[in-house]
């Protein structure tokens, strides 16, 4: 489980997040969804120490990361498992190196066991025969499986993904929304995606924090963010004119 | 202000560059990449550039040889001299500025708005040390062979431009580099090409590390790289003269 305290941000005079508390429980997906510009990636990047927080704690399995110094950090981060916005591969290695990267960074694996886990996990996104291709002649959705793969190649106890969906068809995009579900329910990790697609929010959000305005302004899960009567949220989600539609016909009915 | 701030910035940059690599193993991998790509792959340019370079210092000289008093071997004393003691180490390093630093700036630039850094600090390595040590040392270690390389390159570059002119004999030529010469110059050139190397990469991989933005950015960047190198390698050069040579 991931804790966060009381936490708070600025960037210069402006501050991005005021004292946010909340709890991402493990063996679920924890969403963080809001408008863009409301502090949802500065908040994960405090949560994973790409950001300093101006105050506050965060907590990862009573362990306070806030607190830590530079080595126990490190130590913590092997535990991490992250996907980012655009994929991050290293462009000079191929499939195969993208992956077994954090492993001949802090394994002690041969180089057989490392190669047979490259495998499993390119077989677990679906990218199985692909190691010898280079990021570059990978379409996005691919580079998301990836990056996925390179995410879980250590076994994370956190997985977090900023993001996931973005500059994805709605059809590929349910493939990562499903693989991320997958791999949290089968190694019962704790997994925190960051995002404002809808199919998201409905598909996988067991626990959903809606950050708006740099302040956590609700929390619940995929069913009750259909039903209630927050305006920010409403706003949020029957964004569109035909998602109004609906609602207002679902409320007539 | 910002200057100060920067320069505070770079010192900090590199404490955390010279701390303990996560596997000596990879670092072995990345230096010999390193050496291949800062290095090997800078011997044409920089055995073309030195060649013609020792050309024109001969016949420039040779040119401006117009008093009968000065003898002939003068030319040959005179090109050793320039090319040891500035035109190898230091134009050579300004030309490698360009081509290294602006290739490093852009690379750990581009790998910044891509966040591909980020990805290697949540991982938990180290970014500074993993991508710019080997880097920093590949150059420090591979600039010296090139130095010794330019300067042969460039005496013999101005030993065929004065027989094919007919300006001068090779014997004449000979004797002028072997005139007056002292060991001290040599270790003058080595430690400049050394303290170049050092400057050229640790300048321009923290413009390309603390890179903000995008693709424009990234541009940017690649050119302070460049400029701000060249102009670190002259301050240097005028601070390594000083204690050195005087």
């Amino acid at each position: 489980m991931i804790e966060i305290q009381h936490i708070n941000k600025s960037f210069g005079d402006r501050q991005i997040l005021f004292d946010i508390n909340a709890k991402f429980e493990k063996g679920k997906v924890n969403l963080i969804i809001g408008q863009s510009g409301q502090g949802k990636s500065v908040l994960t990047k405090c949560i994973v120490g790409l950001h300093e927080p101006d105050s506050g704690s965060v907590i990862f399995d009573e362990r306070n990361f806030t607190n830590m110094d530079r080595t126990e950090r490190k130590d913590l981060r092997k535990e991490i498992g992250m996907l980012f916005q655009a994929s991050a591969l290293f462009d000079s290695m191929n499939v195969e190196q993208n992956v077994m990267f954090p492993m001949t960074m802090f394994g002690n694996q041969t180089k057989k066991e490392m190669l047979n886990r490259v495998n499993f996990c390119l077989e677990r996104v679906n990218l199985e025969g692909k190691n010898d291709l280079l990021p570059a002649e990978l379409s996005g959705g691919m580079k998301k499986r990836v990056a996925i793969a390179r995410a879980i190649a250590l076994n994370p106890r956190y997985l977090f993904c900023d993001e996931p969906n973005s500059g994805l068809d709605p059809q590929t995009s349910i493939v990562i929304d499903n693989l991320i579900r997958e791999i949290t329910y089968e190694s019962n990790i704790t997994t925190v995606v960051i995002t404002h697609d809808m199919n998201s929010v409905i598909e996988i959000g067991d626990n959903i924090i809606f950050i708006h305005e740099g302040k956590k302004w609700w929390e619940g899960d995929r069913k009750s963010i259909i039903t209630t009567e927050n305006k920010e949220i409403i706003d949020f989600v029957y964004a569109s004119e035909f998602m109004k539609e609906i609602k207002a016909s679902m409320q007539n009915s | 202000m910002n200057v100060i701030s920067n320069i505070g910035k770079y010192f900090q940059m590199l404490w955390v560059v010279f701390s303990k690599p996560e596997k000596i193993k990879i670092f072995r991998t990345r230096l010999f990449d390193e050496i291949q790509s800062i290095g090997i792959n800078s011997i044409p340019i920089v055995a073309l550039l030195s060649t013609f370079m020792g050309g024109v210092i001969a016949l420039q000289t040779a040119s401006n040889m117009t008093s009968p008093l000065l003898p002939e071997y003068t030319i040959g004393y005179i090109t050793r001299s320039s090319t040891i003691l500035e035109f190898s180490p230091t134009i050579i390093s300004l030309i490698l500025a360009g081509k290294i630093g602006s290739n490093i700036a852009s690379e750990i630039g581009t790998m910044r708005v891509t966040e591909q850094i980020d990805a290697l600090e949540i991982m938990g390595v180290n970014s500074l040390s993993f991508l710019v040590l080997p880097k920093i040392m590949a150059a420090v270690l591979f600039f010296p062979f090139m130095l010794i390389m330019s300067i042969g390159l460039s005496l013999i570059g101005g030993w065929l431009s004065l027989v094919f002119a007919d300006l001068s004999s090779t014997e004449t030529y000979i004797f002028g580099l072997r005139s007056f010469y002292k060991d001290g110059d040599i270790v003058y050139a080595l430690v400049k090409s050394v303290v170049f190397a050092f400057v050229i990469v640790s300048v321009s991989s923290f413009y390309g590390y603390y890179t903000k933005g995008g693709a424009l950015d990234v541009g940017k960047s690649s050119t302070q790289a460049v400029v701000n190198s060249s102009v670190v390698i002259l301050i240097c050069n005028f601070f390594l003269t000083q204690m050195i040579l005087l």
